[in-house]
């Protein structure tokens, strides 16, 4: 049996209204185990009120190899951007 | 793309100030440098645990018992963080621990060096830790993105270390002329080994010259130096007592305090092996890691059988 | 009212335990089974100091004489401590210091909830403040003794018989003696027999599920509360005192 125990990914919540924010990893048997881990290696400073855990092996990532493919043609839709739309000086909260 | 071109882009994103991240493309030399130096620095931090770890059942009061015992478990996280960053590399910490453990891998030679009285607590606090952040804030701008990520936190961290050190040494410089000579014997014991710890002069350092252009070393070997002593000498006159260096003068022209030879010799010793304690900061360690055997092979045996448990109830229902 | 030098006594037994336990796991520092649990030990051994501090620098102030908690933890020899004799025995192996730990942590976690009801507000106020750190202990050492007791066959066979080594001190915890009686007579706190089923209920169905078994035997040792301590502790001061008792005096 391997020894290692698996790697966990973590993601803390620092306070409500804001999102888990990904912090580092660790190593752990279980969930439970990982989530206590974190609790202890990453909170020890008050830094969470909320820990996510997940199993590395268990992230798909999208391939930066493929960044350009992927990314690129994001960036020219500039009339995603509210900018992009011309509205006279006249015309407030809009 | 071909390889030149890859090599140049990396180059260029680097020249950017930008990060490389673990899944982008690298050349090899680039990952196995910063597996050498994460991996070192980890095992730096956890072999660094020992010897102030030894005072922790001794400090002097409950307020520096507990500002101890936070520290060195600082130093168990620190340790951890830059193991995950190694491991963002594709290299498992079971297999870093192993490399420690049969001496294959280096640490900082620091911790080769005794811990003899709670003055060397203050002294490693103030000097090790203080030549150690000198070497760390530049990497927090590191090329390569999850390590100068650790580093931000780890300097973070860190910042109390210090403090604390100079706390210590500054309560026993007010203290009796027994504490002061304490403190005095700790800085004749630890200053030289600490002005080695920024690593052989630039001329003799193998690896710096790559490091810099790949932008995961930003500053050399004797410039870090130099602002550590320049940095250091004056709180030494502040604690009142004297740096065991007779060549140690503030030079008017540079700007800079100038000092004496440092002994190299000894050095090399102490990272071939022959410091006062390696053997034993190395058994300690390895002596952990196989008494833990059971304990990690034990829990995984238990996850193990609970998911199956949970995989049996779920066919049953 | 109780008279201050009774209170002070039961302050102590309150701080001792923290701080000797406190002190045992500082021991672990650098030397844990894996990075995690080494700073998972750690956290637990903080948590008992800063509870330590607390009662010693309470007790400090009821004794009125001018004591500090450091006066207490460092000044005061082997019978004048008041820990329970389980909290001194070594760490041994990592069951050991889990057993030990959870044996503890079952009860203590009883005990502090009811001094959240003790009707002398410092030992409320400090109770409300370490239950919170208990319950995470518990929690912790509950778990661990569950995946050790139930994970391999060596790791089962080291925690029964950590078991079997350390379960006669547990008893110490809540068998009452007069001032545990008078203490609790008083409001300060609660009646141990009354703690117990709870607690060996808690303790039972956690061994239980680890597959572990309560040792046949029924004998308790004591003795700490009242002073008279194993020969640890002797050794755990001598290394804990040494700089005050060898520079007496002095600030450090």
């Amino acid at each position: 049996m391997k020894k290692d125990w698996p790697l966990w990914e973590v993601f803390i919540r620092s306070k409500n209204g804001l999102s888990h924010k990904h912090v580092g990893s660790l190593h752990a048997a279980d969930a439970q185990m990982a989530i206590e881990n974190a609790r202890d290696v990453y909170t020890r400073r008050g830094e969470g009120i909320s820990i996510w855990v997940v199993e590395s092996r268990h992230i798909t990532a999208s391939s930066p190899d493929q960044i350009e493919a992927f990314f690129d043609p994001a960036n020219d839709k500039v009339y995603r951007h509210p900018t992009f739309y011309k509205l006279p000086d006249e015309v407030d909260h809009i | 793309m071909s390889r030149e071109r890859m090599e140049e882009y990396f180059q260029a994103t680097i020249d950017a100030d930008q990060k490389i991240e673990p899944k982008d493309w690298m050349p090899d030399a680039y990952r196995k440098t910063l597996i050498r130096q994460i991996s070192q620095h980890a095992h730096s931090e956890i072999v660094g645990m020992l010897p102030e770890g030894n005072w922790i059942t001794r400090a002097p009061n409950l307020r520096r018992k507990a500002a101890l015992l936070a520290k060195v478990q600082d130093e168990a996280g620190h340790g951890l963080y830059l193991y995950s960053a190694c491991e963002t590399l594709g290299v498992e910490r079971e297999e870093l621990l192993d490399q420690l453990h049969s001496g294959q891998a280096k640490y900082s030679s620091i911790f080769n060096y005794p811990t003899l009285t709670w003055a060397d607590i203050g002294a490693i606090g103030w000097l090790v830790d203080g030549a150690a952040i000198m070497n760390q804030v530049p990497l927090c701008r590191c090329s390569y993105g999850p390590y100068a990520r650790a580093m931000v936190r780890i300097c973070k961290e860190e910042s109390f270390h210090q403090r604390q050190g100079y706390e210590i040494m500054l309560t026993l410089c007010r203290g009796s002329d027994e504490q002061k000579a304490m403190a005095q014997d700790a800085l004749n014991r630890w200053w030289w080994p600490a002005l080695m710890m920024f690593g052989p002069n630039d001329k003799e350092s193998t690896h710096s010259e790559q490091s810099m252009k790949w932008r995961i070393k930003r500053i050399s070997n004797d410039e870090l130096r130099q602002r550590f002593v320049d940095m250091t000498v004056p709180q030494a006159d502040f604690l009142g007592i004297q740096v065991p260096d007779p060549d140690m003068k503030w030079n008017e022209s540079t700007g800079h305090y100038d000092f004496g030879p440092i002994n190299w010799d000894e050095f090399w010793n102490v990272v071939k092996g022959n410091g006062p304690c390696n053997r034993e900061r190395l058994k300690a360690r390895v002596q952990a890691h196989e008494e833990g055997s059971w304990v990690r092979e034990a829990a995984m045996a238990y996850a193990e059988k609970r998911k199956q448990r949970a995989e049996e109830r779920a066919r049953v229902a | 009212m109780v008279p201050s030098t009774r209170l002070y006594d039961y302050l102590l037994r309150l701080g001792d335990n923290a701080l000797i336990l406190g002190q045992r796991l500082g021991e672990w520092c650098g030397h844990g089974p894996v990075l995690e649990q080494d700073i998972a030990l750690t956290n637990i051994a903080l948590d008992l100091i800063g509870q330590a501090r607390l009662w010693l620098e309470y007790a400090a102030q009821t004794a009125g004489k001018g004591q500090t908690e450091d006066d207490l933890a460092f000044l005061r020899d082997a019978g004048a401590f008041r820990n329970a004799l389980l909290v001194e025995q070594p760490n041994g192996d990592f069951a050991h210091t889990i057993i030990r730990q959870f044996l503890f942590d079952a009860w203590n976690f009883a005990l502090h909830e009811d001094l959240c009801n003790s009707g002398d507000l410092q030992i409320r106020a400090i109770a409300e403040k370490s239950l919170k750190e208990i319950a995470y202990h518990r929690k912790y050492s509950s778990e661990w003794t569950i995946r050790l007791g139930d994970g391999t066959e060596e790791s089962r066979s080291r925690m029964q018989t950590a078991l079997e080594d350390l379960w006669t001190y547990a008893g110490e915890l809540w068998n009452p003696d007069d001032l545990d009686r008078e203490m609790a007579e008083a409001g300060i706190s609660p009646h141990l027999e009354r703690l117990q089923p709870a607690v060996e209920k808690y303790i039972r169905d956690i061994l239980t599920e680890a597959t572990l078994e309560i040792p046949a035997g029924t004998w308790m040792q004591s003795g700490g509360k009242q002073g008279r301590h194993s020969e640890h502790l002797g050794y755990i001061l001598a290394e804990m005192q040494f700089l005050q008792r060898a520079y007496p005096g002095l600030e450090w």
